[in-house]
């Protein structure tokens, strides 16, 4: 069986849960930033793939472009976030962080 | 089985294992580093579905980029000597409930993506991309491009701003 669009959706769901995953059990903002970054690889690889296979062409290349500068843009800014959280509480647990509630 | 399939196969066992070591190591840097390789492995599928030029900017901004600024975020919040370079995951409890919520979500995208009859057109022969691209970005997405580099300035200008020290 040849390698065809069915292997790079599966793999790409893989790893979408497995981002999944991570964003949900990890306390560290850090980690959470880096489950999100394996979400949109995996959204990345669908794209690419239906470029491949399903007639996209070089629409869906364009569309994985943007989805990178988003990911640059979001990692950026998210880090400062997180290095400003940290110079306040000493620490980057997203759980802890809870001063708005009160 | 022809040498296509087998690369496949390797790329997609070093992405798999290499997102699972991202997030369930005790270590945040080994994380970080495993990252690197989920970042290779997923160039390495690029390639694969001839695209080249996708496949370079994932190398140059993942990991030339979005990788070092990670680590940067590593460093810069973990406490090197103490305990706290420890991930620090949630309860057993929430991670059996994680890890259900996240078996369900992949059974049912790779159900679905098994059984849908997707349309295929043929394929086309192999040839560069990036002719293309420039062509596309410049004239049927060019507000879109215009607007991401802005985008992209006012994320340079708000991180600037966010991160530096308040005198």
């Amino acid at each position: 069986m040849s390698i065809g669009l069915t292997h790079y959706l599966v793999l790409a769901a893989i790893l979408f849960s497995l981002g999944i995953f991570g964003i949900i059990t990890r306390k560290n903002a850090v980690l959470v930033l880096m489950g999100l970054e394996l979400v949109l690889n995996s959204a990345n690889i669908n794209f690419i793939a239906f470029a491949k296979f399903g007639g996209l062409n070089i629409q869906g290349h364009v569309a994985a472009i943007f989805v990178i500068i988003l990911a640059a843009a979001e990692v950026a800014v998210a880090l400062a976030i997180v290095l400003n959280i940290y110079q306040n509480y000493r620490h980057v647990n997203i759980d802890e962080v809870d001063k708005l509630k009160e | 089985m022809d040498i296509f399939s087998i690369v496949f196969y390797l790329f997609a066992v070093i992405i798999v294992v290499s997102a699972a070591i991202v997030v369930m190591s005790k270590n945040i840097m080994y994380s970080a580093f495993s990252l690197l390789f989920t970042f290779f492995g997923v160039a390495g599928i690029y390639v694969l579905l001839n695209a080249d030029f996708i496949a370079v900017t994932q190398i140059m901004i993942y990991i030339g980029g979005i990788l070092i600024l990670i680590i940067f975020g590593v460093m810069l919040t973990s406490r090197i000597t103490g305990v706290d370079i420890k991930s620090g995951t949630t309860g057993k409890v929430q991670i059996a409930f994680a890890g259900v919520i996240s078996l369900v979500i992949a059974i049912t995208l790779i159900f679905l993506f098994a059984n849908t009859k997707w349309f295929t057109s043929e394929l086309k022969p192999h040839q560069s991309t990036i002719e293309d691209i420039g062509k596309e970005l410049l004239t049927n997405y060019l507000l879109a491009f215009e607007v991401a580099s802005v985008l992209l300035l006012i994320a340079i200008i708000g991180a600037a701003f966010i991160a530096r020290r308040k005198s």
